[in-house]
């Protein structure tokens, strides 16, 4: 591991200042997945800036009815909410099929937005990576790819964004909260990550300095019969081949709204508008969901070893909205 | 009479374990130690052409680096002696001596320093410059340069088989079964990264390490390091398992050793968890070609099993799979062959059940796939073709049980309401499947030594420098010594793991009770007879001129069998004879009667498995094993053994595989986050019964040995398990869900 400093930061000035004053100087919060990457090697900041004093750990039910997440709030408190549980159980299933018990109890909802990829690779510092050293070539398109991404990929990268919790995020219009050293800003989670493109390296919209205070998931009344589903090569700790959040409004025996979205499978947390157009207007049968998920898969890029994820990803979606028609709830 | 052996004996050491007080080879504490960091090559194949140390020499606490540029000269020593236990070391050709790199992970320095943060910052900031080539990674690109290694594996068992006529085996067949099969490598990784800690004092090595046999590593360190064996002294107290990568002397103990002399400190190394994949062995991946050839009756006329798997470039070592294949079932015909390939990785080793579990595989999956061919039940297949003797040798069999395993495996499984039709049974969307599968293992036996001690207050002290890897040989030999003594468990101390005790075997191959045990068993008997034969001469003793025949040993006393009221202490005995110990040594060893029987632990094991039958997601939702293995001589940690084979066979089955990435030859998943193991969630309702089996021939104990056999065929039958859930007949490890899609 890399010698650095470490500031415990108990207010944003001194945060952001302590941040800005060494270039690539990291925030740590729960840092589940920062150390691991010190200790390899890949992530060599010269300083590190805790910000586990900062009073961001809430989780509030706001005047409207949506919910705010501390940047700082614990997965584990995130999932066993019990308004999240009851309104927004796709949220809850994802984070509860992530990771172990000890590691939920330290990650932070930011910091599952932050995460990097687990390409082997990538984690890899002693071979290239285009995420890691911008231009110096992807072995993972060449080498072993099966648990790599098969939608938004590009020729420099095809790393899977690895979190549960963002698929089921980006599903719920969930909005992100940033601070920064001039102004505050808020972004849809779905516009958070870049696709890799050219510039794998450049994983999301922040500028220097900024530090997300919160996500906010807005009230979505339909989300309350919503499911996560994740397909893995073992029943716990290993991260999705294939995952879908799903959501769906019903009436009058119509699907009147839906929201779709997959992990394990794309370069980023991957909301699918055209998915949920199919669906929507059509009746809650399998033929219909068999016709979404081949939209589902209409841009996807298979690699050598990963090209079951396309059939898998479209099992997973027929399955999940299966399973939602069946959560027992109102069918308006 | 048998009061303790047998008996669900907690682990005697098991409060130290759960409080800390265990001392893995890590644990030591040792004044002013150093931290050693070991330096590996980042390629695969190629030469260093620069080491520059210049930057890491400065670096806060560097108390020295050893490279090919200031190591010692060191001896090469012979990688396998053909017919001879396992080999000792684990690479014959020493490190450090050259500029070569055979492998990616290959040991080229190490660092020193007061802390281990210093000595990894400080590797951190040693520079190689390589000149580099193309790494031969996938031996499927290289078959033509595979060769037929020697006749017979370390532990004797020939590579190159035929027995009867092949052709007239083909001709007799009404149906054949001709497929491959292939398993992926898989690591050991035991739960606590390998440990050495290294001192000299003068010319003396004491090594503390994390072994399977210290006599081994001492062997190894003397002859590598050209000093006298008497000079070598190694230590393993406790090994947070090994599964059989502890079994040789690998290169980074050397290391240690190398190290300490230079900083003339007291130096521990610990491997990373990486170094774990590729510093000490992996069980190689195969590629296995099984042909049978049967009746319509279900009779096997003809049995050829050819095996293919990769070694290293500078050590032969094979996987010997075809073990089972020769001697499980009555057929006239069978050959069996062995093929290596070298490519650029480290040489493999043993791992639990070598050879045996993965050519299992194989063998009980033709089986299967036999059975179906001929539409008979699976388990009807295996009695059709039951072996009444040794198919091989016409030797009687010492004891076998397996038809008895099959009937009361079937019975408890309820296996009759299995309906043989593939993708017959469901519940809702999930594919259920069972399948069965045989289990077989050798019982080896080698020469051990063990010393007993008595104290006047009674206590008795037992040495003997076996390990203990886990299985609770503490406890086992503990309970062996306490009934052959008569003494409760509390009286007796069993000391382990250290050259300065008497000889052992290697903890592999399970023959650790069978072999050590029986010193143990026979150190007890001589100290027993010593004291009786001072009372038997002592005119003040009630047992003056008894029959030594007559007299037993039982609640600290030796006391005549027909009247236990006639006898006294092992305190008063001593007393008497002002003597404050009494100590016997006592070896003991195989003999004839292995010439005259065959000697195997067998088993029949059943899987039900459960399949998402859109998403393929499994789950073994129960397995039961049922065997013939001997006598147990503790019946809790003998479970422990049982149904840890289980779930290390469902990870071979459905989970494991090393990866190396083809282009570079380095592993890419060496990490327990992308090396999957079973996690809890994976685990379903396990069970094993021990058959009760009496063999009076395989040693004074009469035990079989349990380790491997638990493993051996859980593979298989979950393969088959497979196969009836989906109709998929998956002949590639690990079955991951893309697999049946």
């Amino acid at each position: 591991m890399n010698p650095f400093s470490y500031v415990l930061a108990t207010e944003y000035q001194t945060a952001q200042a302590a941040i800005l004053d060494r270039p690539a100087a990291k925030f740590i919060a729960g840092g589940t997945n920062l150390l691991d990457l010190m200790k390899e090697g890949v992530e060599t900041p010269p300083q590190l800036v805790d910000i586990n004093r900062l009073p961001l750990e809430q989780i509030e039910i706001q005047a409207d009815g949506s919910m705010r997440l501390g940047a700082l709030s614990r997965n584990s408190n995130v999932a066993y909410h019990p308004t999240i549980q009851a309104r927004y159980p796709v949220l809850s299933e994802a984070i509860l099929s992530g990771a172990s018990p000890q590691l939920r109890n330290m990650a932070t909802t930011a910091g599952n937005l932050m995460q990097r990829t687990r390409c082997y690779y990538f984690n890899d510092s002693t071979v290239p990576c285009n995420k890691r050293v911008p231009g110096s070539g992807c072995p993972a398109i060449s080498g072993f790819n099966r648990i790599h991404s098969i939608l938004g990929t590009s020729e420099q990268c095809i790393a899977t964004h690895p979190s549960d919790m963002c698929v089921a995020l980006v599903a719920l219009d969930a909005i992100v909260h940033i601070q920064g050293s001039a102004r505050n800003r808020t972004i849809p989670l779905t516009d958070f990550h870049h696709l890799p493109r050219e510039t794998p390296h450049l994983e999301t919209v922040l500028e220097p300095g900024e530090l997300i205070t919160a996500v906010e998931i807005p009230v979505l009344p339909f989300a309350a019969r919503s499911h996560y589903l994740k397909v893995r090569d073992r029943n716990s700790y290993a991260f999705a081949l294939v995952s879908a959040a799903v959501a769906l409004e019903i009436q009058n025996n119509k699907i009147s709204a839906a929201r779709v979205a997959f992990g394990g499978v794309a370069t980023k947390p991957w909301r699918d508008q055209a998915v949920e157009h199919r669906l929507v207007g059509a009746d809650p049968t399998e033929e219909t969901f068999r016709a979404a998920a081949e939209i589902a898969v209409r841009d996807a890029v298979p690699q050598r070893f990963n090209a079951f994820k396309i059939e898998l990803t479209k099992r997973t979606l027929v399955r999940a909205l299966t399973q939602v028609v069946a959560m027992p709830g109102e069918t308006l | 009479m048998s009061s303790i052996i047998g008996q669900p004996i907690s682990r005697v050491d098991g409060v130290l374990k759960v409080t800390g007080g265990a001392r893995y080879s890590s644990d030591i504490p040792l004044a002013n130690l150093a931290h050693a960091v070991v330096l590996h090559s980042t390629i695969a194949k190629g030469r260093i052409t620069q080491i520059n140390t210049t930057a890491a020499e400065q670096a806060p606490g560097v108390l020295g680096i050893v490279t090919h540029l200031n190591a010692p000269k060191l001896h090469s020593i012979s990688f396998a002696q053909p017919g001879q236990p396992p080999s000792a070391v684990g690479r014959s050709l020493p490190i450090l001596q050259d500029l070569v790199i055979h492998f990616s992970g290959q040991q080229i320095g190490v660092v020193i320093a007061e802390t281990l943060e210093q000595a990894e910052y400080a590797a951190t900031l040693v520079q190689v410059t390589y000149a580099e080539e193309s790494p031969i990674t996938n031996l499927h690109t290289v078959l033509e340069q595979a060769f037929y290694p020697d006749k017979t594996d370390a532990l004797g068992q020939p590579l190159e088989t035929k027995r009867g006529d092949l052709e007239t085996g083909w001709a007799a067949a009404d149906v054949q079964i001709d497929q491959s099969y292939t398993t992926s490598t898989n690591n050991h990784n035991p739960l606590a990264p390998f440990a050495s800690i290294a001192v000299w004092e003068g010319e003396k090595l004491t090594v503390y390490d994390a072994s399977q046999w210290v006599q081994n590593v001492r062997l190894v360190l003397a002859a590598t390091l050209g000093i006298a064996i008497s000079n070598v002294r190694v230590v393993s107290q406790f090994v947070g398992g090994a599964f059989g990568c502890g079994l040789r002397a690998w290169p980074h103990v050397t290391l240690a050793a190398i190290a300490a002399r230079h900083v003339h400190r007291a130096v521990k190394l610990v491997l990373t968890r990486q170094q774990m994949y590729t510093f000490v062995g992996y069980r190689p991946q195969t590629v296995q070609h099984l042909r049978l050839g049967a009746t319509r009756d279900g009779k096997l006329t003809a049995i050829v099993h050819d095996n293919l798997s990769p070694t290293s470039p500078f050590d032969e070592f094979v996987e010997s799979t075809t073990n089972n294949s020769r001697v499980l079932y009555a057929c006239p015909n069978v050959a069996t062959t062995h093929r290596l390939v070298r490519v650029n990785a480290g040489t493999p080793t043993y791992m639990r059940a070598p050879g045996e579990s993965v050519g299992t595989f194989a063998l009980e999956s033709a089986m299967d796939e036999l059975a179906y061919a001929l539409e008979l039940d699976p388990i009807e297949l295996r009695l059709r073709n039951y072996a009444e003797t040794n198919p091989e040798t016409g030797l009687p069999w010492s004891s076998k049980s397996l038809r008895q395993c099959y009937q009361i495996g079937a019975e408890r499984f309820g296996w009759s309401n299995r309906d043989q039709k593939p993708h017959s049974m469901r519940r809702g969307n999930t594919l259920i499947g069972l399948g069965v599968a045989s289990a077989m293992y050798p019982v080896y036996r080698l020469p051990a030594s063990a010393m007993a001690r008595i104290a006047v207050d009674g206590s008795v002290l037992v040495q003997s420098s076996v390990t203990d890897i886990s299985p609770g040989t503490y406890t086992v030999m503990t309970q062996v010594a306490a009934e052959t003594l008569g003494l409760p468990i509390s009286q007796v101390r069993f000391e382990l793991g250290d050259t300065d005790m008497p000889e052992a075997p290697l903890q592999g191959g399970s023959m650790a009770m069978a072999s050590v045990g029986s010193a143990v068993q026979a150190a007890a008997l001589a100290l027993r007879g010593k004291i009786l034969g001072l009372a038997i001469a002592d005119e003040h003793s009630p047992l003056q001129g008894v029959n030594k025949e007559d007299v037993i040993a039982m609640e600290g006393r030796l006391c005549l069998q027909h009247d236990h009221s006639i006898g006294e202490t092992y305190s008063e005995i001593l007393m008497r004879n002002q003597m404050t110990q009494l100590e016997a040594q006592s070896s003991s060893m195989p003999g004839e009667e292995r010439q005259q029987y065959s000697m195997y632990s067998f088993g029949a094991q059943f899987a039900q498995v459960h399949i998402d039958i859109d998403l393929g997601m499994m789950r073994v939702a129960r397995f039961l094993g049922v065997y013939g293995a001997g006598r147990i001589i503790n019946a809790k940690t003998a479970r422990s053994q049982m149904i840890g084979g289980i779930i290390g066979g469902v990870g071979q089955a459905l989970e494991e595989e090393t990866v190396m990435d083809e282009t570079n030859g380095r592993i890419i998943n060496a990490n327990f986050g992308e090396y999957h193991v079973p996690v809890q969630a994976d685990i379903g309702k396990l069970e094993h019964i021990f058959v009760d089996e009496h063999d009076p021939h395989v040693n004074p104990l009469g035990v079989k040995g349990i380790g491997e056999l638990g493993l051996v065929g859980v593979a298989a039958a979950i393969a088959n398990a497979v196969y009836h859930a989906t109709g998929k007949r998956v002949r590639n490890l690990p079955i991951t869900l893309d697999k049946v899609l």
